[in-house]
């Protein structure tokens, strides 16, 4: 299970097992991959797997695939020896000598960038999270009565309400002859007309550009210059987008290219948000980790990000750096010492910069406070603001909002050559454009009530009700945590998670691995199966060898996470003692 | 500004001639007419838009950093210019360089222009720009089916559930909706795969349209539009190197979002030709012709099939859809059939025939063995929801573990967006006989379905009746794609600006009377012949006009260049 890894090695190698290695989740039990022992955990990890999970009428379950991929891996390295044509070919004639009357596309042959894709938040422990729903759905007996998925920041499924105005607009939208009716207030009515205006055929349904509708993107403009104290924003670099991660995996295809030790190379922190190490391996790009801070409550030092770099170039060639700030999982907020540190190394290396910055609103330690990238290069004056290039993302699915499913969000594009943001333009043509209700929902979070309008009051409350509660579930997490000997917990400065670390006995480690299985995987599969509770595990975000966390979002409500946080407590004290 | 005549430059003349490409690049910035400077204007389809709409200075900052940089600063390891960008045209990735979307293109950048030009009161030979090159109903007028608005008006303030102006059966299919999000609401993430009781609900729907043709939902992927299903099938397909890369046949003329998927993901395209004189029918012999050719360079492992047919119109008979899955059978290929205009079939005698029933009416000799993905949307038929980005796929016989790798892959992006899942859920499951919105629902329906069969037949009619356009019976779909013969004097004034005779036509007939079409050479066709695609959606007046203005125009170029 030490698959959800984030792959270090040049992906065109074979990743899973030398990332086990390197990240110590399997260790080498004598001999080098080619030998037997590897092989044999492996097998001994199907058995595992297919027992504990059930997976007979669950076909849709990573585990499957894993059991799958496993014996892949082999045939893998068998074909290494006669290249990777031999491999498509045999497809159509033998598979390892055998006659192959099977199916045109089998794991073998397909494309081996999307075999190396991993991404943990939606792992194993979650198809099984989803199993455990259905088993007590159809009455099935278990230590709990419901699964608390904590695994992923979807705070609406959590409990959190909408906002008002944002869906009595979306509404207005979809149905315009709601624009006649007297229960909608008059600022909801303008917001809507608005963007109805800037619809084709006034409609929703109709394609927008593909940039994104226009008077929504100088909307977002002119949010990020209020936010920015003033700093001019064009909106001809912003590009509305679906979700966070669909630019962010945009900009990163635009960047790659180059094979062997010319291969791009992008740097990106450890624990780090696993949409991109699956974008990396999909792209074929090399992955450079840098570790973030532990004891530094997760603060990026940059003379690790130059260690990283220095490195990396033995291997490939550095063009990216990636910041998630608001920290995820970390939860850490960056100083803006620091955001300076960062900006002069990105342009001393000459490398591209993207800033995550989804998390914007969710701040909320004494002293902290979100300062843009976009703000401090542009503070750094010139030889900094009209060189150093960069890209921002932020998203609807985050801050007080939380809308995940409309999957709306925008980047803004800094410095980016001409020609190369013509190549963009027409690549997010071929999608056509992104949703256009996550486009209009985005265009209200730019572009709230005003304190002249009627909605302004309910809004006002609302938004300070979500971050007032998420600070203060972020300092209860961190609170009970760090009162259970074993966990250990930096503060939950910002963000929607803690990323506390765990003691883990050395028999429960050893339990783990004679089960094939990672030891923090081991500990939250076991937490899911005893208390209901979904968490992912460190080992999905990356983290230093030999140490274990686990991921839990904090946007539960406040007298549920206080249950949560309770159970989990429990759990770890019941775990340590089982294991000692 | 010319990727391709860059590309084939050595790299080292690379660094001289970037100060160049700025200069010109600014140059080309300015006037209204810089959409006709064809030789640039092929591959990169829109600098002129970024630039003209971004500040001068901007680009006069980019112009002087590039060259401060050049003869000065250090050379780095691979003697590249290190205080050059980091990121330009020369050392971006070279796949994306090769996509083009023609639907989008040049000719659609500088129509926008013209609106805008128009909007700020400058004097041209037309009123207004109608954009005619894609299928996108709603902007052209189409009224949205008010059960489907009313539903998602419901779901996305569900305080109006109180409210009795909204009909019972609206009501009860947002409960259902919203019953299976997360925290009942549409702001929640959904299964990578889509909400269960869509998928549930897609289901149902196929069955029903296959003639009871058993459905699994576990099958059934909610995607983010039908490219999106398209492009992540293409993507596990794709692998090998050299001659045993992967190969993907696909019509010309094909909907160009596949070529440029293919380029994207640098897998072979393989081009089989739809024969224009038997209405656009997709000829067997062709299929054997092309896969047998293509065999010595790569790796054929997938079929693309449209039908009904984008941008050409034609619906496949049963015969030939038959036809075609034995073909994929006997010589392996994965099949893909878009069918995202499967209520779009106009023409007597014509009827959709999904893939999925004829490929279990053939039995389980073909059944069980040949591996299909089905693609649908929102955007098409008679909703013409583009802008929700809906959509599912059906994949049928796909290998177990193929399956968990796509269920995995789609992990990464979380979820398609639940809006156009729940208008999904409402296109599958429309209302039923007895529920209070039927009858409008199917009045709606059948006026948008009805209307598109007339401006089918009458586009047909009237672009007939012009000498020098050919036209094929529009049988579905939204488009027509016409045959248009250009005078030699006009290919060759094309020639010299280094443009397609296509281009330059569609171009002129823009600048004359703000009619935006797409030029065949976008989607692909026959050398030495000449197409556009043109949008049947205007309403029916306008389309009329629109169509006299076509007449008008050609008969005009005729004249000019004979």
């Amino acid at each position: 299970m030490g698959r959800y890894q984030t792959s270090e090695v040049p992906p065109q190698r074979n990743a899973p097992f030398r990332e086990q290695l390197k990240w110590g989740k399997v260790q080498p039990t004598g001999g080098r991959r080619r030998g037997g022992p590897a092989q044999n955990m492996s097998t001994g990890r199907l058995r595992t797997l297919s027992k504990s999970l059930s997976l007979k009428d669950f076909n849709i379950a990573f585990p499957a695939e894993q059991l799958k991929t496993l014996p892949v891996c082999d045939t893998d390295r068998k074909r290494r020896g006669v290249g990777d044509h031999n491999a498509a070919r045999m497809s159509q004639q033998a598979v390892n000598g055998v006659p192959c009357r099977g199916k045109v596309l089998t794991v073998e042959n397909m494309n081996p960038n999307v075999k190396r894709v991993e991404y943990a938040v939606r792992g194993p422990i979650v198809q099984r999270a989803v199993q455990i729903e259905k088993e007590l759905r159809e009455g099935v007996k278990k230590p709990f009565t419901e699964v608390i998925k904590a695994n992923i920041g979807d705070a609406h499924a959590m409990g959190q309400r909408p906002i008002t105005f944002f869906r009595q607009v979306l509404a207005l939208c979809s149905y315009p002859e709601l624009l006649e009716d007297n229960k909608f207030p008059d600022d909801t009515k303008k917001r809507a007309r608005r963007i109805l205006d800037a619809c084709g055929g006034h409609s929703i349904g109709a394609y927008s550009a593909s940039q994104g509708i226009e008077c929504i993107r100088q909307d977002v403009a002119r949010y990020i210059e209020r936010r920015d104290g003033g700093i001019p924003s064009n909106p001809d670099n912003i590009y509305l987008s679906t979700g966070a991660s669909d630019a962010i995996v945009t900009i990163l295809k635009l960047l790659v290219c180059g094979e062997g030790r010319d291969r791009t190379g992008v740097m990106i922190s450890i624990p780090q948000y696993p949409l991109y190490s699956a974008a990396l391996a999909d792209l074929g790009a090399v992955q450079i980790s840098y570790y973030l801070d532990e004891d530094n409550c997760w603060s990026l030092n940059v003379a690790e990000l130059g260690r990283a770099l220095n490195e990396a170039k033995q291997r490939c060639k550095p063009r990216v750096l990636c910041i998630i700030n608001p920290g995820n999982p970390t939860g850490q907020v960056q100083s803006r010492q620091c955001i300076e540190d960062v900006i002069r190394f990105a342009k001393e290396e000459h490398l591209f910069l993207m800033a995550d910055e989804v998390y914007q609103d969710n701040v909320y330690a004494e002293g902290c406070e979100f300062h843009s990238f976009k703000k401090v290069l542009f503070e750094m004056g010139p030889e900094y603001s009209s060189t150093v290039e960069m890209a921002s993302f932020h998203s609807t699915s985050k801050c007080y909002m939380g809308e995940c499913g409309f999957r709306g969000g925008y980047m803004e594009v800094i410095n980016m050559d001409p020609e190369v943001k013509a190549q963009l333009t027409k690549l997010v043509s071929v999608r056509l454009c992104p949703p256009v209700p996550g486009q209009a929902l985005l265009d209200l979070v730019v572009n709230p009530p005003q304190p002249d309008e009627p909605s302004y009051t309910s809004f006002m409350k609302e938004r300070t009700a979500v971050l007032a509660a998420l600070a203060e579930k972020a300092r209860l997490t961190e609170e009970l945590f760090n009162t259970v000997p074993g966990i250990t917990c930096n503060p939950v400065q910002g963000a929607m998670y803690t990323f506390p670390r765990i003691t883990l006995p050395q028999k429960a480690i050893d339990k783990a691995k004679a089960d094939g299985v990672v030891p923090d995987m081991f500990y939250c599969m076991k937490l899911l199966e005893e208390e209901g509770i979904c968490l992912v595990p460190g080992s999905g975000f990356g983290q230093r060898d030999g140490t274990f966390h686990f991921r839990m979002t904090i946007l539960p409500p406040t007298e549920k996470l206080k249950v949560v946080l309770q159970k989990i407590r429990d759990f770890h004290l019941r775990f340590t003692s089982e294991f000692s | 500004m010319s990727a391709t005549r860059v590309q084939l430059l050595s790299p080292r003349t690379l660094p001289l001639l970037s100060s160049g490409r700025v200069a010109l690049f600014l140059q080309g910035g300015g006037g209204p007419h810089r959409g006709g400077v064809g030789p640039r204007f092929r591959s990169l389809t829109s600098p002129p838009l970024s630039c003209s709409s971004s500040s001068p200075g901007r680009a006069l900052s980019s112009l002087s950093t590039t060259r401060r940089g050049l003869p000065k600063e250090k050379m780095s390891e691979n003697g590249m210019m290190s205080r050059a960008k980091v990121l330009t045209i020369d050392t971006m990735n070279p796949t994306v360089k090769k996509v083009e979307y023609a639907v989008r293109g040049p000719i659609v950048q500088r129509a926008v222009e013209l609106e805008r030009e128009l909007s700020e009161g400058m004097k041209k030979p037309f009123a207004e720009v109608i954009k005619a090159n894609i299928g996108d109903a709603h902007a052209m007028g189409q009224q949205p089916i008010t059960f489907f608005r009313q539903v998602l008006a419901l779901c996305s303030y569900p305080e109006l559930l109180s409210d009795s102006t909204f009909p019972e059966d609206a009501k009860s299919r947002a409960c259902r909706i919203l019953n299976s999000c997360g925290g009942n609401s549409m702001g929640a993430y959904s299964a990578s795969q889509g909400i269960e009781s869509v998928r549930q609900d897609v289901a149902r729907y196929i069955e029903r349209r296959d003639g009871g043709v058993p459905c699994d939902p576990d099958n059934i992927y909610l995607t983010t539009g039908a490219s999106d299903g398209i492009v992540t099938m293409l993507k596990l397909l794709v692998c090998g190197e050299g001659a045993m890369r992967a190969g993907v046949m696909i019509s010309i003329p094909q909907y160009p979002l596949y070529s440029a998927a293919l380029a994207e993901l640098s897998a072979v395209q393989i081009n089989y030709y739809l024969n224009e004189e038997k209405c656009w029918s997709l000829d067997i012999s062709e299929l054997q012709r092309a896969l047998d050719e293509a065999r010595l360079y790569c790796n054929p492992r997938a079929l693309c099939i449209i039908n009904p047919g984008n941008p050409t119109g034609q619906v496949q008979s049963r015969e030939c859809i038959e036809d075609v899955i034995r073909f994929a059978a006997k010589e392996r290929l994965f099949l893909m059939a878009d069918e995202v205009y499967q209520d779009n079939v106009y023409a007597e005698g014509c009827q959709f025939h999904s893939f999925k029933k004829v490929l279990f009416e053939m039995g389980p000799e073909y059944s069980e063995t040949v591996e299909l993905a089905s693609f649908h949307s929102t955007s098409k038929c008679y909703m013409g929801e583009c802008g929700f980005r809906g959509g599912y796929m059906e994949i049928i016989n796909m290998d177990d573990d193929v399956k968990a790798q796509l269920t995995k892959l789609l992990s990464v992006r979380l979820c398609p967006p639940v809006p156009g899942q729940a208008l999904m859920d409402l296109v599958v499951n429309p209302p039923q006989p007895g529920e209070p919105s039927y009858e409008h629902f199917i009045k709606e329906r059948t006026t948008t379905l009805s209307a598109l069969a007339e401006k089918a037949k009458l586009t047909e009619q009237v672009l007939n009746t012009v000498e020098g356009i050919r036209c094929n019976p529009v049988q579905g779909a939204m488009y027509s794609f016409p045959c248009i013969t250009i005078p030699e004097r006009a290919i060759q004034e094309a020639k010299e600006l280094g443009q397609q005779p296509d281009m330059f036509y569609c171009m002129k007939m823009l600048e004359e009377t703000g009619i935006c079409l797409v030029p065949g050479s976008g989607f692909g066709q026959k050398e030495g012949t000449y197409h556009f695609r043109m949008t049947i959606l205007p309403p029916t007046d306008k389309l009329k006009i629109l169509l006299n203005n076509v007449k008008a125009f050609h008969q005009s170029f005729t004249q000019q260049y004979s």
